[in-house]
């Protein structure tokens, strides 16, 4: 840093030495999460477009799966999300203004609504265990092609094994898919929370120590962008999940 | 360009937005989400997805050009953005019409199994 100042440019400290100004920085580094966020969009791309083959091809399976997830929930979850986005915005603005404090609770509630919803999914995910709501692979699994491989444990106290029983195995088998999908859609979309609330932690650190400022506000900027892709994909996963009718 | 017309006011980067714009979209938002949620539960007739998805693209509308700012950013990175919906809507297209085209063929390779 001490020694850009000694070039021909006037820098300052927040401006690294390969940019000609702040704004440059600014809008390079903006491209650059831009490029991010473009590529996050195809890597998920490609479990919308499973999503939509498993869908097309047996739509009544969908409609027939859907049943055992929680609207209630989702719908909240989908408040929490957007009432997170809109916290972030707010730092955003926080940062902008050099208001350090306010920062700092936008951030604390936006990390906090992040909480919640993984904790939200965590009820959702421990129901479906329990319940054995998952995958045809999975050994705790109520939807295996054969009835004789389910789970003794699932047999005694899964509530959706009688309904089980009487589907065919060829349905069996796909609404087992169904879950599939579920899970690695929400599965994949869960760890980006868990990675934004990691950015979330590490910009609440990186202001308590007085990085922030109307001039160094770049990494609170980029990180609201990445946070508001996650809630952006929610937003297409809410409906696509929980609301087949 | 027109660097210095959005940069008049606040701070040197970035473009600050009143604070009625953020909480106005985030009640559209809210809104929209409970009118999905009344919808979903409505028989549309075969346009249950598709009213599903409308909304669903008007609220990432939304979050994309007010919250994300680029109403207000280079036109580069909505560029940038919008070429990826437009290779996601490549990809998905066609995965879609073939979906039902080996079908012939896959029926006749279990009919054969059999």
């Amino acid at each position: 840093m001490t020694e850009s100042s000694a070039t021909s440019h006037v820098h300052d400290e927040h401006v690294a030495h390969h940019f000609d100004d702040a704004a440059q920085q600014f809008e390079t580094g903006k491209l650059g999460i831009w490029t991010f966020l473009l590529t996050e969009v195809l890597f998920f791309s490609g479990l919308f477009v499973v999503y939509s083959t498993l869908r097309n091809n047996n739509p009544e399976v969908f409609a027939y799966a859907a049943q055992f997830l929680d609207t209630k929930l989702g719908f909240l979850n989908t408040c929490v999300l957007l009432l997170s986005s809109f916290t972030f915005a707010l730092g955003v603005r926080n940062a902008m203004l050099g208001q350090t404090k306010a920062l700092g609770i936008n951030l604390v509630i936006t990390f906090l609504c992040a909480a919640g919803f993984m904790g939200i999914k965590y009820q959702e995910y421990s129901h479906k265990y329990h319940e054995g709501l998952l995958w045809s692979g999975s050994e705790h699994s109520v939807f295996k092609a054969n009835l004789d491989d389910v789970h003794p444990e699932i047999r005694a106290h899964s509530s959706v094994w009688g309904d089980a029983q009487k589907l065919t195995p060829e349905f069996r088998h796909e609404v087992g898919q169904f879950f599939a999908i579920y899970f690695c859609l929400t599965g994949l979309h869960g760890i980006h929370v868990l990675l934004g609330m990691i950015l979330i932690a590490w910009l609440l650190m990186r202001n308590a120590r007085g990085d922030f400022g109307p001039n160094n506000f770049n990494a609170v900027d980029f990180g609201a962008l990445y946070w508001h892709l996650v809630d952006l994909i929610w937003i297409f996963l809410f409906p696509l999940l929980y609301l087949i009718a | 360009m027109s660097h210095s017309d959005h940069h008049s006011e606040g701070p040197a980067l970035g473009h600050v937005l009143p604070i009625k714009m953020l909480v106005g979209v985030l009640v559209a938002l809210l809104l929209l989400t409970g009118l999905t949620v009344w919808t979903g539960q409505m028989n549309f007739h075969g346009w249950d997805l598709k009213i599903a998805m409308v909304i669903a693209g008007i609220k990432a509308t939304l979050v994309c050009t007010i919250f994300m700012h680029l109403k207000w950013d280079r036109p580069l990175n909505a560029i940038f953005f919008l070429i990826s919906i437009v290779f996601v809507a490549v990809f998905l297209a066609f995965t879609v019409l073939d979906t039902y085209e080996n079908e012939v063929n896959v029926e006749a390779l279990i009919e054969s199994k059999r």
